[in-house]
C-alpha cells in the first residue's frame, strides 16, 4: 500500500494559503515542524512494535474530504436540547464534523471555553504557550493533525477556579466521506478544578468518516481534573486519537477512556508524570462486537518522586472483534517512592474475537512499588452454572457476569450520574441494544 | 414428587451414576450418605442439570414432567433447589440483582407479574429473617469474602426465596461450626410442609439430628445399595461404611 501521508502532504501544499488564512497564528506556527516530521515518517503498518493490530496507514488511506474552506457544518444542525446527564454541564459544546459551536449563554465560572479563534481575542497567550507544547510531534499521526488543525476548543481554568463540568459532543453528519481534524486545549492552573465528557457519536450511519483527535491537557499544581472520552459510533467510523497529559506536583487527573461501538478505533495516551506526589489514573474501558477493531496504547512516564499511577484496562470482545492493549510505565532514575500499577483483564466470548496485550514495565528506580497484571479469558462457567441453577436464564446470566467484569472500571468514575448512566448503557450494550442515552435527541 | 428410575451418568466418559432408583413424595426428608467418591455430588450435579455431565440411561421426572429434558434454568422454575456444597462467589453482581433476576424469571416461567422494587426488598426482608442473615451480606456481591457459614446461610436464604418444592442440600454441613449448623438447620426445618420434599446429602450423621429424614438410603459406587429408617444413619455413624462396602463387594 502507499504511503497514505502523501494525499495529506500535497492537500496542503496546495491549500496552504487557505488553510492558514482561517487559523490563528499559533497553529500555523507549527505547521512546518509537522511537514518536515511527515516527509521523513510513516504511518505505521500493522506489525510494527505497539501496533501490533492496527494498520494506521490503512486508516488513513481512504479519501475523505477535509473542510479546508471552514464550510459551516453545524449549520443544518440546531442542538437545541440540553444532555440529561443529571448535574453535568447544562451548556454541551457540540463540534459537527470539525466545526465547533461553543454556547454563548455558560454561566460565568471564571473558566474559559472558547474556539481557538476566539481565544486569540480571549486569551492569546494561553493558546500561544500551550498549544503544540504537551503533543508529540514526532508521532506521525499528531503531526498529521497539526499540518492540517484549523481550529480547535481551548478550555482555560485559571488559578482556584472550579470550572462547571463540561460536555463535548463530537458528531458526524456530513453526506460525504469526511476527515475531521480535532484538537482539544486544555490548561487547568494551580488548584483549579475541571471535569470534561466528551462523547463521539456518528449519527448518520451510512458514511465513512474519520476523525483525527489530538488532546492537550496541562494539570499545574494541585489541580484536579476528570476527563471522561466515551465512544458510541458506527462500524463505518474511524478514529485516531491521541491524548497527551502533563502533571505538575499535587496534581491529580483521571482519564477515563470508554469505547461502547466503534468502527477502528485506536486511542494513544501519553502521560507525562513531571511533579513530585502527583495522582494519575487511567481507565479504560472496550466493548466490541462484529466488525470492530480497538486498540488502546499508553505510555506512562514517572519522571518526578512520590507520584502514583493506577491504570486499568478492560475489554469484551464478541465476534470477530480485535482488541489491542499496549502499555508501559516507565519510572525514570531519581523517581523513588513511585507507586503504580498496570492492569489490562479482557473477557474473549467467542471463537473467532482476537485480544493482543502487551503490559510494560520499565523502572530505573530502588524503592519503588510497581506491578502489572493481564489476562485473556472466558466467562466463569461455574458462576453461570450456580446462575442458571437458580432460574436465571444462560442469556441473563451472560449479561450480568458481563456488567459485573465491567462493574469496577465504572465504579472509577468520579461523577455519580455519569457512574449510574455508564451502567446503564453498559446494560444496554451487553444485552445487544444501542448504548446510547434513553432521551438522546441526537440518536431520534 | 420425584421419580428416578434406572439412572446412569458419566463424566469424561467415565459412568459414576450406574443405576439410581429413587421415589421422593410429598412432605418427605430423604437422606442420602455414603463414603467419598459415591456418586453423592454427581447425582445432585446431574440432577440440576450441570452441562460436564451425560445422562446415558434411565429417567427423572419431577411432579410427572422429564426433567432431564429441560435446561438448568427451567428445571428451577419447575421448583428444583440445589444448596451447592461450594457456593460459587460471584464479584460484581449484587445479591439484590442476582435474586431479583431469579426470582422475577421464575414469576415469568409462570406467567405471574415482576415483583415491583418495594415488594422485593419487603421479601428479601422477610426472608432473611429465616437464616439470620445479615442484612450486609444481602447488600454485598453474591457470596464474595463470606465465611463457610455465611455462604451456605445465603444458600438457604435463596431457598426461601425461590419457595422449591424439591431441594437438595449437598453436604450443607460441611465447614459449619455448631451455632451455624443449628442455625441453618432451623432455617430448612421452618421452610418444610407437606407441599415440598428434601434430599438432603451429607457424610455425617450429625446433620440429621437437626433435620429428621424419614428415609436413609446409602449411596455405594453410583447405586443405592441399602434404604433404611434413620436408625440406618446412627448404624454408619457407629461403624462407618466398611461393612456396606464388605457386604457389596462379598
Amino acid at each position: 500500500m502507499e504511503n497514505s501521508l502523501t494525499q495529506y502532504i500535497e492537500l496542503y501544499r496546495e491549500q496552504r494559503q487557505a488553510i492558514e488564512a482561517a487559523a490563528p497564528a499559533a497553529l500555523n506556527a507549527l505547521r512546518g515542524k509537522a511537514l518536515g516530521v511527515l516527509e521523513t515518517a510513516r504511518l505505521p503498518r500493522k506489525g510494527r512494535e505497539d501496533y501490533e493490530a492496527t494498520d494506521l496507514n490503512a486508516i488513513f488511506a481512504p479519501d475523505y474530504g477535509v473542510n479546508v474552506n471552514r464550510v459551516n457544518l453545524a449549520r443544518n444542525f440546531t442542538p437545541a436540547f440540553t444532555c440529561d446527564l443529571p448535574n453535568l454541564g447544562t451548556t454541551p459544546i457540540y463540534v459537527v464534523g470539525d466545526t465547533i459551536v461553543v454556547p454563548d449563554n455558560r454561566p460565568d465560572d471564571g473558566a474559559i471555553v472558547a474556539t481557538f479563534a476566539q481565544a486569540r481575542q480571549l486569551c492569546p497567550d494561553v493558546l500561544n504557550r500551550y498549544y503544540g507544547a504537551v503533543a508529540r510531534l514526532d508521532d506521525a499521526a499528531t503531526a498529521l493533525n497539526t499540518l492540517l488543525a484549523q481550529d480547535g476548543l481551548l478550555v482555560y481554568v485559571p488559578r482556584g477556579v472550579k470550572a462547571r463540568p463540561l460536555q463535548l459532543i463530537n458528531l458526524f453528519n456530513a453526506g460525504a466521506p469526511t476527515m475531521a481534524v480535532r484538537r482539544v486545549l486544555i490548561v487547568a492552573e494551580e488548584q483549579a478544578r475541571l471535569q470534561l465528557l466528551a462523547c463521539d457519536h456518528t449519527p448518520n450511519t451510512t458514511q465513512r468518516y474519520l476523525s483525527s483527535q489530538v488532546v492537550e491537557i496541562v494539570a499545574g499544581k494541585g489541580a484536579t481534573i476528570d476527563y471522561y472520552d466515551m465512544e458510541e459510533s458506527t462500524p463505518l467510523t474511524s478514529r485516531v486519537a491521541s491524548f497527551y497529559l502533563t502533571q505538575e506536583a499535587d496534581s491529580n487527573v483521571l482519564v477515563d477512556a470508554i469505547t461502547l461501538d466503534c468502527g477502528t478505533t485506536r486511542n494513544d495516551f501519553y502521560l507525562d508524570v513531571a511533579g513530585e506526589r502527583a495522582e494519575s489514573h487511567l481507565l479504560g474501558m472496550a466493548i466490541a462486537g462484529a466488525g470492530q477493531h480497538i486498540d488502546n496504547h499508553t505510555f506512562i512516564d514517572h519522571r518526578a518522586p512520590r507520584c502514583t499511577s493506577r491504570e486499568m484496562f478492560k475489554y469484551i470482545l464478541a465476534d470477530n472483534a480485535i482488541g489491542a492493549f499496549a502499555g508501559k510505565i516507565l519510572v525514570r532514575p531519581g523517581c523513588p517512592g513511585t507507586d503504580a500499577y498496570q492492569g489490562n483483564r479482557n473477557l474473549v466470548t467467542s471463537d473467532t474475537a482476537r485480544m493482543y496485550t502487551k503490559p510494560q514495565l520499565e523502572i530505573y528506580t530502588d524503592d519503588v512499588k510497581c506491578a502489572h497484571g493481564s489476562t485473556i479469558g472466558q466467562l466463569d462457567e461455574d458462576a453461570l452454572f450456580y446462575m442458571r441453577s437458580r432460574g436465571i436464564s444462560f442469556d441473563t446470566a451472560r449479561t450480568l457476569l458481563m456488567q459485573a467484569f465491567m462493574a469496577d472500571v465504572i465504579d472509577g468514575v468520579r461523577i455519580d450520574s455519569l457512574k449510574d448512566r455508564l451502567h446503564h448503557l453498559v446494560e444496554r450494550r451487553l444485552a445487544g441494544e444501542a448504548a446510547t442515552c434513553d432521551n438522546c435527541p441526537i440518536h431520534r | 414428587m420425584l421419580e428416578i428410575k434406572d439412572l446412569h451418568a458419566t463424566i469424561e466418559g467415565k459412568e459414576i451414576l450406574r443405576g439410581i432408583n429413587l421415589t421422593v413424595n410429598a412432605g418427605e426428608v430423604h437422606a442420602i450418605m455414603g463414603p467419598n467418591g459415591s456418586g453423592k455430588s454427581t447425582l445432585s450435579a446431574v440432577l440440576t442439570g450441570h452441562p460436564a455431565y451425560t445422562v446415558t440411561q434411565g429417567t427423572v421426572t419431577l411432579d410427572g414432567r422429564d426433567l432431564l429434558a429441560l435446561s438448568p434454568e427451567d428445571r428451577a422454575h419447575e421448583g428444583l433447589f440445589l444448596s451447592f456444597q461450594y457456593p460459587v462467589e460471584i464479584p460484581g453482581v449484587s445479591m439484590v440483582n442476582f435474586m431479583r433476576a431469579a426470582l422475577n424469571e421464575k414469576r415469568k416461567y409462570h406467567g405471574q407479574e415482576p415483583l415491583n422494587a418495594a415488594q422485593f426488598l419487603k421479601l428479601m426482608r422477610e426472608k432473611r429473617a429465616i437464616v439470620e442473615l445479615d442484612n450486609k451480606l444481602a447488600s454485598r456481591a453474591v457470596n464474595e469474602g463470606f465465611s463457610g457459614g455465611e455462604k451456605k446461610r445465603n444458600e438457604i436464604f435463596q431457598m426461601a426465596m425461590l419457595e422449591p418444592r424439591l431441594s437438595i442440600l449437598d453436604e450443607t454441613d460441611s465447614g459449619l461450626d455448631i451455632d451455624a449448623l443449628r442455625v441453618v438447620a432451623s432455617g430448612v426445618n421452618k421452610l418444610k410442609s407437606q407441599e415440598n420434599a428434601t434430599i438432603v446429602i451429607t457424610h455425617y450423621q450429625r446433620l440429621l439430628d437437626y433435620i429428621k429424614p424419614d428415609l436413609v438410603h446409602v449411596l455405594y459406587k453410583g447405586r443405592i445399595v441399602r434404604t433404611g429408617g434413620p436408625e440406618l444413619a446412627l448404624e454408619l455413624e457407629e461403624k462407618g461404611y466398611d461393612w456396606i462396602k464388605e457386604e457389596f463387594e462379598g
